[in-house]
């Protein structure tokens, strides 16, 4: 949609003051329809929630009410006091705020306006905080974490007396995590401060506008929705897919058969973004570009764990167009404006239909113009999943995840929160929180448990009531009981857990670290991973490949390897699972041939195989395949639901199987296939009906059998660390506690067992369960998926493995099995011994 | 002195190994049994860590103390032990005893009734524990046996120690499994803790430098229903 111009200057005579306009023609620009529609409904006091596609002028059009009103704001008098923050802007990452001080500061300088802006982030020096505090900016830009601590604090009431305006950027992102939920807390307390509070969104498109509308505003009244502003169109991407002359492989997620062909289009285009799934494959990618890099062309790396400077070298360069193409993970995946991208590269399938729109509108920022985009896959499943993506973004679609309810743990770090700042009263405060959108349901029973569990643990035994972190006093008022407890929750605040990590520093190649103190430090690595590794291992790191040396307290050292033989790290695959949406159109896809003429001949050949040996399903039917290879027999499922929902059913499966005689040995999940192999003949099992693939797959199997294997999953303890650690249970490790050690720190697995087996009813045990249902398990897509293959459940009992169960068959082997494999690695480990020493062995 | 760890039978006698002559099952619940002496050693039982952390605003479940008793009063009923020796670290700080719950200090007493009780000193706890019976000692020798809380700098053949709380780590197949361990070299053992909410130190640790020959260190890992014994080889640091 293009802006009718006379009509937009029109309206800008009503709304914007004059510098504004004179601005806008120096620039020879106009306002545009939407950001003088904003302004309008900003003015008549409403909250608006803006959604636009990126190169809109989101930005501009979110801070025009408080641009303008600051402009014609009088200057503060002598003797005035200093006056504080008008407008806080939030956003989920650092480096957009920092992104936006730049953006923004430039007209706010060319306009001539007498405001300032600053920002307030995890990284900003303590004196410039305490500064903030003294002489606030008149716009804060900040992050969901930083309000919390701000909140926190004894002086916020006067601190946010006059805003006037929250701006929160990407809020279709931050909604869907347990940082919408802070946040959303967070912003029922501003409203408490300031009750005429205007809040304004700035969204891409999302399936349901109405939840963030009701999101953005208090819902007391429930329901109440901001006012909606829609700016739809912006050219057509196009996207095409790679049809790559070399082979697409079977399985895998590294695409390194198509480098030549990607170096080939970086050659071609000005600036290319390249977005992977993982850091691995960012990694991965990364080198392989430089091997084929023969002109030398300025490419660099970013992710999430490399060395923060790093990073920003890397974001300043790309800003001032010094880079011919970039691979990045997702910490590149929100609006961040970046210089001149004519094209994006997606390698490895884009898992969802929004997240690929989302990836694509980084390309070219003026939305006029259509963003080009090339998508990679890295496997002949992928090859559909791009296929169906790339239909389902033509078509608009649209697959956000729905918003779930507030979570507990975080409800209960606000409400110490809370107590740090001021005392407040049980019923004002239960008001409040049912005031924010994703706790609208919250009933008073649980909040007051949740009261409880701040106060002192709410455990049915009353043993720390003398430990209370906080205390109802006569007055009806719950205070914090002493000032540590402040100090604790400052240090602990947020709902981003980090995995352990150690710092990567280089040292000489043979040095344990112990002689020289190590150069430079990269980046980060989980500790799971480094775990795996011994003296002289290699891997990819940071563009590199280097030597494991040693692990030193938390840094872990390692030496240059020159040499391409690297381990690269293992990171259990992609973090995100399928779209139900898109996993229906690859379902779709093999469902109709003339569908397949769209694909590369190499896979429709590999689709046409499948018909003759085996059977493509159906769209809403399940497909399972067994046949016997090696000494083992097979059990291949296509659900096409994502890796958590498979994993969660070849845990159930395999247990049905085991109790039905099959004797099951593992199972390997993917994103589109679940693979089972066993002892016993399923095949043969199945066509006698002992059991029948219907009394197999019943829906039953959700019940107590998930129950059964939920209490002991390792997926469940992980879930109740995070827990822990965001409802304040246990404190977050903090760099230079480290040194600790194991045995002084008392591990969330530990707790987790004793708590469940006294107390199986606790209020942190009842959010762990919901947290794992929703996200880790995929529980509900797996019931959706249960409930409709009832009675469609396609059986062919094969002589041989078929064209469809090659790529599954060769993540075998290659993937960890879960569950009881722990002690079988033990018992490997200790036959080995045995088998090194013989049976007997006697010391004198 | 003849120290020998010997694996007799792999099902019937698992866990069985010789210590200085006695023979004592290595249990997989983290206690050593010796049948011939119908005494059971457990080591730092670390019993009210919970309420002791709670004290410095961590309110961490209060089930620690009840969780402890039932594992132990389940390998005492299996063993039925005329003497057990606690190996110190038996309550998490000084005060522990006085702040126990009474229903747990009644199931303690219960299970110490008709035993001799020992109650090695350590670290954390070096004075008796407060109106409990039992006996309170620096050290105790039986026979070829010497229990102490911390073990000697120096090499004391036959000496049974605690207070590191061992684990070892192996890594097979690319995945890293750590578990509580037994820690033994033929001259001495290191018992692991056997406390709810005791945390762990693997054995490659500096902490545990000059301890063991490291030639003949072997580490027995707690199994879900057994022991395994793993050789130095196989061991992984952190």
């Amino acid at each position: 949609m293009t802006v009718e111009p006379r009509l937009a200057e029109q309206n800008a005579a009503i709304a914007l003051p004059e510098p504004f306009l004179r601005w806008f023609g120096e620039k020879g620009w106009s306002p545009r329809a939407h950001q003088v529609e904003l302004l309008a409904k900003a003015q008549s006091g409403q909250s608006v929630l803006l959604i636009a596609p990126t190169g809109a002028g989101k930005t501009l059009a979110g801070f025009l009410p408080s641009l303008t009103e600051l402009a014609v704001r009088p200057r503060r008098k002598p003797g005035q006091g200093q006056r504080g923050i008008h407008t806080l802007y939030i956003s989920p990452l650092k480096a957009l705020a920092v992104d936006i001080e730049r953006n923004l500061g430039k007209p706010v300088e060319e306009i001539g306006l007498p405001i300032s802006i600053e920002t307030r982030t995890g990284d900003t020096p303590s004196h410039k905080r305490q500064r903030q505090k003294l002489v606030p900016p008149d716009i804060l830009l900040t992050t969901p974490e930083q309000l919390a601590l701000l909140i926190a604090a004894g002086d916020a009431r006067r601190f946010f007396e006059d805003l006037r305006y929250v701006v929160l950027d990407e809020l279709h992102s931050l909604v869907t995590s347990k940082r919408g939920h802070l946040l959303a807390l967070g912003l029922a307390r501003l409203r408490n401060y300031v009750p005429g509070l205007q809040t304004i969104g700035l969204s891409a498109t999302v399936a349901e506008p109405d939840e963030l509308r009701r999101w953005l505003v208090s819902q007391n009244p429930p329901g109440d929705m901001s006012e909606l502003i829609v700016v739809t169109g912006g050219a057509k991407p196009e996207i095409s897919i790679l049809d790559s002359e070399e082979r697409v492989p079977w399985a895998g997620h590294s695409a390194r058969y198509a480098t030549p062909e990607i170096y080939r289009e970086i050659k071609r285009h000005k600036t290319t973004l390249l977005f992977v799934n993982t850091r691995s494959q960012a990694e991965l990618l990364f080198q392989e570009l430089w091997r084929v890099n023969e002109d030398t062309l300025p490419i660099a790396l970013h992710h999430g764990s490399l060395d923060v400077g790093q990073r920003r070298r890397v974001e300043k360069a790309m800003g001032e167009n010094a880079l011919r193409a970039i691979v990045a993970t997702s910490t590149l995946d929100l609006g961040i404006d970046w210089g001149d991208v004519d094209l994006v590269v997606h390698v490895g399938a884009p898992k969802g239909a929004s997240r690929l729109a989302q990836r694509i509108g980084r390309a070219n920022h003026r939305m006029d113009e259509p963003s080009k985009a090339i998508l990679i896959p890295a496997n002949r499943f992928e090859v559909l999943e791009c296929r169906a993506a790339l239909d389902a973004n033509y078509l608009g679609a649209q697959d956000t995840p729905p918003l779930v309810d507030g979570g507990l743990d975080v409800l209960a770090q606000h409400v110490l929160g809370c107590a740090c700042g001021a005392p407040f009263r049980a019923d004002d405060l239960y008001e409040e929180v049912r005031a924010a959108a994703p706790y609208t349901s919250l009933d008073r029973i649980t909040f007051d448990r949740v009261i409880d569990f701040v106060a002192t643990g709410g455990y049915a035994l009353k043993n720390y009531e003398r430990y209370a972190r906080i205390r109802l006093n006569k007055d009806g008022l719950w205070r914090v009981s002493n000032p540590r407890v402040a100090q604790q929750y400052r240090l602990n605040v947020g709902t981003i857990i980090e995995v352990p990590a150690l710092n990567v520093r280089y040292v000489k190649a043979g040095s344990k670290g112990s002689a020289t103190r190590g150069g430079a430090v990269l980046g980060k690595i989980e500790e799971a991973f480094l775990e795996t590794l011994t003296h002289g291992d290699t891997f990819m790191f940071a563009g590199k490949v280097l030597r494991f040396e040693g692990i030193r307290e938390n840094e872990c050292f390692v030496s240059n390897a020159p040499g391409s033989d690297a381990k690269v790290p293992y990171y259990g695959g992609g973090k995100f699972p399928l779209s139900t949406y898109l996993a229906e159109q690859v379902r779709m896809m093999l469902d109709d041939p003339q569908r397949w003429k769209k694909l590369p001949e190499q896979v429709a050949d590999w689709l046409r195989f499948q018909a003759d040996k085996s059977v493509l399903p159906k769209r809403d039917d399940l497909l399972i395949e067994t046949f016997p290879r090696g000494n083992r027999y097979y059990l291949v499922a296509y659900p096409f639901e994502g890796r958590l929902a498979h994993q969660t059913l070849g845990m159930l499966l395999t247990r049905r199987l085991d109790r039905a005689g099959a004797r099951p040995l593992g199972f390997v999940a993917t994103d589109y296939a679940l693979a089972i192999w066993s002892l016993g003949d399923m095949g043969a099992m199945f066509k006698a009906r002992k059991p029948s693939l219907g009394a197999l797959f019943d829906e039953d199997m959700l019940g107590d059998d998930l129950e059964a294997w939920l209490a002991d999953s390792w997926l469940l303890k992980r879930t109740f660390r995070n827990c822990a650690l965001i409802s304040g249970l246990i404190e977050k490790r903090h760099p230079g506690q480290e040194k600790s050690g194991r045995q002084v720190t008392v591990s969330t697995d530990l707790i987790y067992d004793v708590l469940r087996s006294h107390e199986p009813d606790h209020i942190l045990l009842q959010a762990t369960r919901s947290d794992a249902a929703a996200g880790l398990l995929d529980v509900s897509r797996l019931a959706d998926m249960l409930s409709r293959v009832q009675g469609r459940i396609m059986h062919k009992n094969l002589e041989q493995i078929s064209p469809l169960a090659v790529p599954i068959m060769l993540e075998i082997g290659k993937m960890p099995v879960n569950g009881e494999a722990d002690e079988t690695l033990l018992m490997d480990a200790a036959t080995l011994v045995e088998e090194a020493m013989g049976p007997e062995m006697s010391e004198g | 002195m003849n120290f020998s760890l010997a694996r007799t039978s792999l099902i019937a006698e698992a866990d069985m190994i010789g210590i200085a002559g006695e023979r004592a099952v290595c249990d997989p619940r983290g206690v050593l049994y010796f049948p011939e002496l119908r005494l059971m050693a457990v080591s730092d039982l670390h019993l009210e860590k919970g309420s002791s952390l709670a004290r410095r605003g961590a309110l961490i479940p209060p089930y620690d103390t009840g969780a402890t008793l039932l594992r132990l009063q389940a390998v005492i009923s299996d063993y039925q032990p005329s003497i057990v020796i606690s190996l110190g670290d038996s309550f998490h700080d000084g005060g522990g005893a006085e702040r126990m719950h009474a229903s747990f200090r009644e199931r303690l007493e219960a299970l110490m009734a008709g035993r001799d009780w020992f109650w090695v000193a350590g670290n954390h706890d070096p004075e008796a524990p407060a109106d409990l019976p039992g006996e309170t000692v620096r050290e105790l020798a039986i026979g070829s046996l010497l229990f102490r809380h911390e073990p000697s700098k120096v090499r004391v053949e036959g000496e049974i120690a605690g207070h590191l709380h061992p684990c070892a780590r192996i890594v097979q197949r690319g995945r890293s499994v750590r578990r509580r361990c037994f820690a033994g070299d033929g001259g001495r053992m290191i018992m692991p803790a056997f406390g709810a909410y005791t945390g762990s130190l693997n054995v490659l640790d500096r902490a545990y430098a000059g301890l063991f020959r490291p030639e003949s260190l072997m580490a027995y890992m707690l199994g879900a229903d057994r022991i395994f014994a793993i050789s130095r080889s196989m061991l992984r640091p952190g």
